[in-house]
């Protein structure tokens, strides 16, 4: 099989497709939404170095090399097996599969000649190691078959990298361990976007999600060019605590400029009550899965159907005040009736009713 | 507390003196209707003006006749013995009282001097403890101390007097006349309330105690979360408080099963229903399941039987066939009414797992600990009502009137009702007078007398009643610490504020404590008394003095309540949130400044009400309310 799509099981064989192909195929499989899409496996790849010779050809260009670890040697092996591989397409049948399963694609999503991602997925043996995955590249905007076949193939060439083969060399890697799996994954097109906290970060309440969007891609909310939306959730039984409107001027439409909110949508909630409350669920369910409170981006697509449009971009522990000491209410060693004692005499009289998260930001 | 007594009269800095405050026409001299130590005087001033006083509208909602002031003496001489003398709370005193304007004023008096506070802590953790530790074995001891007093006050008796005692006095050789038994049962009938307040409060601010801990350590370990979500955690679901409501749900269902609905949901009185009822075998089967549940579930006051005239749903049959009603129409139209018990468990249980799982292990032992203690004094919290201001003060109240009608019997009286217009120390000089004059055989020495007073009060009580109570007097505290106050009374520091600025004038906003979460836009009904209750449309939000746990079958059909009075944990909002209408409670002036038919906000989170459209035609809708009364 060349291709997988990620609520295949298969897709989860990191040997075959790769870490992030399969770390995407895991999410989907965990009932949290990624852009869809497919990947490419390493049989692909192994299918074109097959073809023409291509493997006994970077074999010979690599030998050539010896033990040099000058970055001239590395980029001139580049430029030979580059200019080998130009010549090379993809076989029919690798390209053929690409092809239906890019058709898929269009077809599931209801979008025709659909915008996607081409992401490398290196994988290797075992013995190998992961440290590799970041050295290559990830390519936006991709439309059209045979578009996504030309940066498939770039993915290709990209295993032989001046830059990489250097990084290979130093560790000790043999390039050939390597396998280039790759990933094709709708551009997300984000009528409103945000980041959700599994906490309360101004008070570090762990029963709250908080979650801040606004128009357009996440980019605004992150880098505070806007004044998001902001929405509370209680954790336990996800019921909307609060909604605060903010003023958005501007949204990214693309990832390049900003381009002027009209102004009769910078104060309308760019969340829906039931959209607020399905990432809520998800933020949920990533800090159970996690066992720790996450940060997490999200997109809103406007491409997809409504009910699959809900897309999980990043999730990362959160470190302020998960990592922060935490010491219960009353002092363990003074028993009930001092703690009591204490709670009726006032020193903090009850609040007769919390402002929930009225203070943040 | 006094740092701001300076202030000169008018500031808002202050609220008014009581020596400020003026009677309502019409009622100037109410003060000589009350016990003297009930009603500000010289004597008092000092003291007086240096408090903060705010009206305990909860339990007197109107100004009180002159004999229902005996219940603003029970309860703080019951709040008063237990934090200040028996468990000596380390902070706080008792609540001083009075009555002013007919309306009952209550202000919490703290202890300052740490010496003293010292003394007192070590006295509550002793005392405090020994309930705590024996909370289940006391608390089975509390029902049957309640029990006895409930039955000892049923068999309170006032024989009319008639020509010749009965022979048995003399074939008994008794010795003395039963005349007697009059004065000795009144006697009885006032010990037996007071007795039965102290034990209200035997057990209640330890309960408060146990459940405010629990709070605090949920409001350390979660900033933000709410009350709401606090009381669920604790909250039972199948104790005494939701029974009689469960009763009329119970009627509902059965009234569905056997095809009644086109007569209980009729029009007519409660005499034409039941009529039609006991033409038909299923209508007497329903009767009969009627009648089971009518003691003791509906012995059940529409609001708290502070007063005499209050009618429970026994004495007025229309409040739980109106409430029958409701859920019959709500059962026709495919709505599951009932509670289900195991699943709301499960429901708490579930919610209990989940704040737990969010806390460390050492937090978690503290939570589950703190869980059980607000577990176990909570249901006190919720089921004393039952035991003390219903079933205690019905009997209470149907032995003050037939104590009324043997005063109208003995010729003293013209109606049964003037016997409320004098208090209880004049009852017993009045009494005494009866039972002497009928033993020398001579006419009643009083009765010219007390029949003119009575006279002179009937327009004074009717002017108090027709006027609100402010909410507070004197100088406000510049924090209100007393727990008690704010979990009870629903008064803080935010509310007092408000009440200062609001006192200025009309707003077109009212602060209250977020009762029962939810926002919700409509007509509001003002409804002053539960007798008013009928008049209550679908779609309206209720505005209230308060409102009592027995008004749950009008929140089937009101779509928000807001109170003058009340707290997050006052027995109200407890009710409220397990019916999940948005609530704000504790507004203060909400009956006084809302006009029935005026469209408002209510945002039960806030805690606010914002008016939307002006009062409509004010004399109208008054005349609508009096028209029913």
């Amino acid at each position: 099989m060349f291709t997988r799509e990620f609520n295949d099981p298969a897709c989860q064989d990191v040997r075959e497709v790769g870490g992030k192909a399969a770390g995407l195929a895991q999410m989907t499989a965990a009932g949290l939404p990624v852009a869809p899409g497919f990947a490419v496996t390493a049989a692909a790849y192994r299918a074109y170095l097959q073809t023409g010779g291509l493997q006994e050809f970077t074999r010979g260009v690599l030998d050539g090399l010896g033990t040099s670890r000058e970055q001239s040697a590395f980029d001139d092996a580049d430029r030979a097996i580059s200019e080998r591989f130009t010549r090379m397409p993809l076989p029919d049948s690798v390209a053929n599969a690409i092809r239906a399963a890019y058709a898929k694609l269009c077809e599931d999503t209801g979008v025709d000649n659909i915008a996607v991602a081409v992401r490398s997925s290196a994988t290797a043996e075992d013995s190998v190691g992961a440290s590799f995955a970041g050295e290559f590249e990830t390519w936006v905007d991709i439309v059209g078959a045979d578009a996504v076949l030309e940066y498939v193939h770039k993915c290709y060439v990209s295993v032989f990298a001046g830059r990489v083969l250097s990084y290979l060399a130093e560790k000790e890697i043999d390039p050939h361990a390597i396998e280039m799996a790759v990933v094709i994954q709708k551009t997300v097109r984000a009528r409103a976007a945000g980041v959700m906290f599994t906490l309360s970060p101004t008070s570090g309440d762990r029963s709250k999600i908080v979650m801040e969007a606004s128009w357009g891609l996440g980019l605004s909310v992150v880098g505070g060019e806007v004044t998001p939306d902001r929405f509370v959730v209680d954790k336990v039984g996800l019921g909307i605590a609060d909604r605060v409107v903010g003023n958005k001027i501007i949204e990214y439409r693309r990832g390049d400029a900003p381009v002027d909110v009209p102004a009769e949508r910078r104060d309308v909630l760019c969340l829906q009550d039931d959209e607020v409350v399905a990432l809520a669920t998800l933020g949920k369910k990533l800090e159970r899965i996690h066992q720790a409170p996450q940060d997490i981006e999200f997109a809103v697509d406007e491409e997809l159907p409504e009910g699959s449009n809900l897309i999980l971009l990043q999730c990362r522990p959160e470190t302020v005040w998960s990592n922060a000491d935490r010491k219960p209410a009353f002092d363990a060693t003074a028993g009930m009736m001092s703690w009591i004692t204490g709670s009726i005499s006032g020193a903090t009289a009850p609040p007769a009713h919390a402002h929930d998260a009225s203070h943040q930001r | 507390m006094t740092d701001t007594a300076g202030t000169t009269p008018g500031s808002t800095a202050r609220f008014p003196f009581f020596n400020e405050s003026k009677a309502p026409a019409g009622g100037e001299g109410w003060e000589s209707m009350y016990p003297y130590y009930l009603v500000p005087s010289e004597e008092t001033t000092e003291h007086e003006n240096a408090q903060f006083w705010f009206a305990d509208t909860m339990h007197w909602s109107r100004g009180c006749h002159p004999f229902d002031s005996i219940g603003a003496e029970a309860v703080y001489l019951g709040v008063g013995t237990f934090s200040t003398r028996i468990f000596a709370l380390p902070v706080s005193l008792g609540l001083d009282v009075r009555v002013v304007n007919g309306y009952v004023y209550i202000s919490p008096l703290g202890v300052e001097d740490p010496a003293r506070i010292q003394e007192r802590v070590a006295i509550f953790q002793e005392r405090a403890g020994y309930y705590y530790a024996n909370w289940d074995e006391l608390y089975g001891k509390w029902k049957a101390k309640m029990e006895g007093a409930i039955d000892s006050l049923r068999t309170i008796e006032f024989p009319r007097l008639a020509e010749y005692d009965p022979a048995e006095v003399v074939t008994e050789a008794r010795g003395r006349s039963s005349a007697m038994a009059v004065i000795e049962n009144y006697h009885r009938l006032i010990d037996e309330f007071f007795s039965i307040w102290q034990y209200h409060f035997e057990f209640l601010n330890l309960g408060y105690g146990g459940y405010i801990t629990f709070f605090q350590f949920c409001k350390q370990a979660f900033p933000l979360i709410s009350e709401q979500s606090i009381s669920r955690m604790v909250a039972g679901v199948d104790v005494l408080a939701f029974r009689p409501d469960d009763e009329l749900r119970k009627l509902a269902a059965l009234s569905h099963e056997l095809d009644l609905n086109s007569i209980i949901t009729g029009d007519g009185g409660p005499e034409t229903i039941l009529a039609a009822l006991a033409e038909t075998t299923n209508g007497r089967t329903w009767l009969a399941a009627f009648e089971e549940a009518k003691d003791p579930w509906f012995n059940y006051f529409a609001e708290y039987g502070f007063t005499h005239d209050q009618e429970t749903w026994a004495s007025d049959l229309s409040i739980p066939l109106q409430g029958i009603s409701r859920y019959a129409v709500k059962i026709a139209a495919g709505e599951d009414i009932s509670r289900p018990i195991e699943r709301l468990r499960d429901e708490r249980d579930e919610i209990v797992d989940e704040y737990r799982a969010l806390l460390t292990g050492d937090e978690a032992r503290q939570f589950d600990e703190l869980l059980g203690l607000a577990r176990k004094v909570f249901p006190y919290i919720e089921e004393h009502n039952i035991y003390v201001e219903h079933w205690s003060h019905k009997v209470f109240w149907e032995k003050a009137w037939d104590l009324a009608r043997f005063l109208v019997d003995a010729g003293f009286l013209d109606t049964a009702e003037d016997m409320f217009y004098l208090n209880r120390f004049e009852l017993d000089t009045a009494l005494f007078d009866v039972v002497d004059s009928w033993a020398i055989g001579v006419p009643a020495r009083g009765k010219k007398r007390w029949q003119a007073e009575i006279a002179r009060r009937r327009p004074i009580v009717a002017a108090l009643q027709a006027a609100s109570a402010p909410p507070a007097y004197g100088i406000p505290p510049q924090q209100v610490t007393d727990p008690f106050a704010v979990m009870n009374y629903g008064v803080t520091t935010e509310r007092v504020h408000d009440w200062l600025g609001a006192s200025d004038g009309a707003t077109d906003k009212l602060n209250g404590i977020p009762g029962s979460l939810g926002i919700v836009e409509g007509p509001v009904r003002v409804l002053r008394s539960e007798k008013d209750l009928p008049l209550l449309q679908p779609g309206e939000i209720l505005v209230a003095p308060i409102t009592a746990p027995s008004w749950a079958a009008a929140f089937a059909v009101a779509t928000g309540v807001i109170t003058d009075i009340g707290g997050m944990m006052c027995h109200a909002a407890i009710v409220c949130r397990e019916y999940g209408i948005p609530a704000v409670v504790g507004t203060g002036f909400a009956t006084a400044r809302l006009t029935t038919g005026q469209r408002v906000r209510i945002d039960g989170k806030a805690g606010t009400v914002v008016v939307l459209e002006p009062a409509p035609d004010t004399t109208r809708a008054t005349e609508t309310a009096a028209a029913v009364r």
